[in-house]
């Protein structure tokens, strides 16, 4: 990390432009065009828009950096401060500017942030040595798996990472808002980065303005090793997938021919089913707005029959909702988030909800119904599940929040659903056609336009506010036809086979001086066309 | 307060600061001597000296304090005989008020006092703070100890000072100190939500706790003037005069109020340096 940087400055000062650049931009007009409007124009975090995000930007005044080199309650280093102005902080509201400004607008910023403080005064911090990483062998991995057990990581992390541990529902940050435990199952969401170094560095130095400690005491002390630290970092790295998921618009469910969809949602047939990857937002267009959803992916899974399909969805939620230990999280984190807006949630205690919505009839065009579960030219056919054993309902919605469930004796969906180590996973079947017109009928080899909404209970969402997708499509892919698979082996062979005869007959015929007899020939071409046509 | 220049006072505590951290952010074990890093007489002549005593005092309704919940926490719960309660509010049998921060406000003048070598002890044991309320001198090196073997984060939030928060996962100490005064830094357990400590840290030893009986002394003054100052979680703060005589015991008294309750207390507030006029705290007549 260090050395670019060190690089960077050595040439810059070689050439002697980076002081006269930084002479010319005004840091404070630079804050003032593209910081203040969050982190207000005195600094402290309260800018008109900080009302909405949940953490809070960051109040300078206090100089309390969560992202550094440095040791615990020490100031950040410039390129700290530099380095998360360049590429944001994941998970929350901060964006990267690196491509938005110029490197010396970025240099008068980090200078013009700690002009914001009284406690840049004194003498330059220094890094901390993090030496090098050590390799992620799946033995490193097994004893970052012990570390997590003796350091105790579960107390807040839960014990599968989710942030669902016991402390988690108590958290808050240094301006006593509710903060979460971070979901170590989604490292592009960590704050300060998501690789071994990045997490290894942030066990080194806490995140300081959060409940997250420095671990570097109990290194010093003995209690583990710098390599168990590493180790700690390779496991908690190990809980992600190795790449950050790509987001497909179309789920495809798999043709099961051997066998019905899963009814279950241990059924092995899941291991091997793709996983889909749906980035979730808060609901922002209707009122009440929700700009704190506490689900941002969920993990969609798709089979069918040819008679049935089922949808697996899981996503991380620490409770199953309404928890009474989070019952208190929930009224925080409406206290500082509820929008003034009308009919805005303000007590805890709503069940947790997942809804998966259809066009209620497929367009010949691309048209579909608008996202938010429909608009009245073109309603929305949803299904709605609810955490509290309601099961699964089919509804036709006209608008958010305006679905109106079917009739008892026109509900054809099955459902199960598991909450386990911070997880929701649940499994919603329905025939692909049903006897009831207002149902959408899936069909096979078309794609259908699908969207997602998901809703925790205890982090205060209910009603509209809640998080959502935008469409996806849900393909059920055909029954593949036999030739597909018989094809091209006999074409292949055939031509081979032709191949050979040729070279022969050539070799023969160069050998004996004499031609091939038309008929032969013509033979082949016989017996390919034929077969060709076969396979049309 | 004092017109010193920053610059002595913080190049005295840099160096404290850097033997009491080691090099990589604090030697566990390690003795913090401020007092070796600049060694200095107490400029007091013990032959002259006076003492104060303060009788702390609480009337009227006693607020109720919660019962702390620890059944989640096997281990601290078997350290309690009966279930322990928030430390909000102690009060003894004859009126007295428990966990009081009294110290000296005013009227030492440019007096500087050597750090203490000797360590100030916080302990985490039965998932509470012990003590409850605390001080320390400037520069003096604070012990946080795990007693409960148990993960404890130990979480101070000066708004004068340099934050920390360290994790202490097993039973062990872990050294800190704090280079500037503030009356009172907050201390708080993010595992266990119950646990908080409040920290007063001045430039000089005449600071002193109230215990149950709401009993204080602060010994050992040069003859003079002072402002004494008591401080409480829940009610504020009260100041008064006293003048110290040779070889004299001034006594004083503070009775706080439940009248009292809701005003401002000054967490995290400056008491000199920054803000000259003292703190912003609501001094009660």
């Amino acid at each position: 990390m260090m050395r670019p940087s060190v690089v960077v400055w050595g040439v810059a000062a070689l050439l002697g432009s980076a002081p006269a650049a930084r002479a010319q931009v005004d840091g404070q007009a630079v804050y003032d065009r593209w910081c203040a409007g969050c982190h207000g124009v005195d600094g402290t975090g309260n800018g008109p828009a900080a009302r909405t995000m949940l953490p809070r930007p960051r109040d300078f005044t206090t100089a309390l950096y969560q992202v550094r080199t440095t040791a615990t309650g020490e100031l950040p280093t410039d390129e700290d401060i530099l380095h998360v102005i360049d590429v944001g902080m994941p998970g929350t509201a901060m964006p990267g500017w690196e491509d938005v400004l110029s490197r010396a607008e970025r240099d008068a910023l980090v200078e013009y942030l700690k002009s914001l403080s009284r406690f840049f005064q004194g003498d330059a911090p220094e890094a901390l040595d993090f030496g090098s990483a050590t390799r992620g062998t799946d033995e490193a991995v097994a004893r970052g798996r012990e570390v997590y057990e003796t350091v105790e990581c579960w107390r807040c992390h839960g014990q599968q990472g989710r942030g669902d541990g016991e402390s988690a529902p108590t958290l808050e940050d240094d301006r006593g808002v509710p903060i979460v435990a971070a979901d170590l199952t989604q490292s592009w969401t960590f704050n300060g980065g998501g690789t071994v170094e990045d997490i290894y560095r942030r066990l080194r130095t806490g995140l300081d303005g959060t409940p997250m400690p420095t671990f570097s005491d109990i290194v010093d002390a003995g209690v583990i090793s710098d390599d168990d630290l590493w180790a700690l970092a390779h496991y908690v790295r190990s809980l992600s997938p190795q790449r950050t998921p790509r987001v497909r618009e179309v789920v495809a469910a798999e043709l099961l021919t051997d066998r019905p969809v899963p009814q279950t949602i241990d059924d092995p047939a899941w291991q091997t089913a793709d996983r889909f990857y749906v980035p979730l937002a808060g609901q922002i267009v209707v009122r009440p707005r929700w700009f704190n959803p506490r689900v941002d992916g969920l993990w969609v899974q798709a089979l069918h029959d040819g008679q049935d399909v089922a949808l697996l969805v899981s996503w991380t939620d620490p409770s199953e909702s309404p928890a009474p230990q989070w019952a208190d999280y929930a009224r925080r984190v409406l206290e500082v988030m509820g929008p003034d807006d009308e009919g805005a949630a303000t007590e805890p205690g709503a069940p947790d909800q997942l809804v998966v919505q259809f066009p209620q009839e497929l367009s010949e065009g691309l048209e579909r119904p608008y996202f938010l579960q429909g608009d009245p030219r073109r309603p929305a056919y949803t299904w709605t599940w609810q955490s509290g054993g309601g099961g699964v309902i089919e509804g036709v919605a006209r608008g958010m929040g305006s679905a109106i469930p079917q009739a008892p004796e026109a509900q054809h969906l099955r459902a199960a659903a598991q909450h386990e180590d911070g997880q929701w996973k649940v499994l919603i079947r329905r025939g692909l056609a049903t006897d009831d017109e207002e149902d959408l009928a899936l069909p096979v080899g078309r794609a259908v336009p699908m969207a997602f909404q998901a809703w925790d209970g205890d982090n205060g969402e209910r009603g509209n506010q809640g998080a959502v997708s935008t469409w996806y499509f849900l393909f059920l892919r055909q029954r593949t036809p036999r030739a597909v698979y018989v094809a091209p082996p006999v074409a292949l062979a055939l031509t081979l086979a032709f191949g050979v005869l040729l070279i022969r007959q050539t070799q023969r015929s160069a050998g004996a001086g004499g031609r091939s007899g038309p008929g032969e020939s013509a033979q082949f071409e016989a017996s390919t066309s034929t077969e060709d046509g076969g396979i049309r | 307060m004092s017109e010193r220049p920053f610059g002595t006072r913080y190049a005295l505590v840099a160096v404290a600061l850097l033997v009491a951290a080691g090099c990589g952010g604090g030697e566990p074990g390690g003795e913090a001597g401020g007092g070796e890093a600049a060694p200095m007489e107490s400029p007091v002549d013990p032959a002259t000296a006076g003492h104060v005593s303060a009788a702390v005092t609480f009337s009227g309704t006693a607020p109720t304090t919660a019962p702390i919940n620890m059944s989640s926490e096997r281990v601290c719960a078997e350290k309690h005989a009966t279930q322990p309660t928030e430390q909000s509010f102690v009060a003894g049998p004859n009126g007295g008020l428990a966990n009081v921060f009294v110290y000296v406000r005013e009227g030492l003048g440019d007096l500087q006092f050597p750090t203490p070598s000797a360590a100030v002890v916080l302990d985490q044991d039965g998932c509470v703070y012990d003590p409850h309320v605390l001080g320390a001198q400037v520069g003096q090196s604070l012990t946080i100890r795990n007693s409960d073997g148990i993960l404890h984060n130990i979480k101070a939030s000066p708004s004068e000072n340099r934050p920390f928060n360290v994790s202490q996962p097993v039973n062990m100490d872990t050294n800190r100190s704090f280079s500037v005064p503030e009356v009172m830094i907050p201390v708080q357990c993010d595992v266990h939500s119950w646990m908080n400590a409040y920290i007063g840290v001045v430039e000089h030893p005449y600071y002193a706790v109230s215990d149950a009986n709401g009993s204080v002394s602060l010994e050992g003054l040069p003859p003079g003037d002072y402002v004494v100052e008591a401080w409480h979680e829940r009610y504020g703060t009260m100041s008064t005069n006293v003048t110290v005589a040779t070889g004299q015991t001034a006594e004083i008294s503070f009775e706080f109020t439940d009248e009292m309750a809701g005003s401002y207390v000054p967490i995290g507030a400056p008491i000199d340096l920054f803000h000259p006029d003292g703190h912003r705290g609501v001094d009660h007549p």
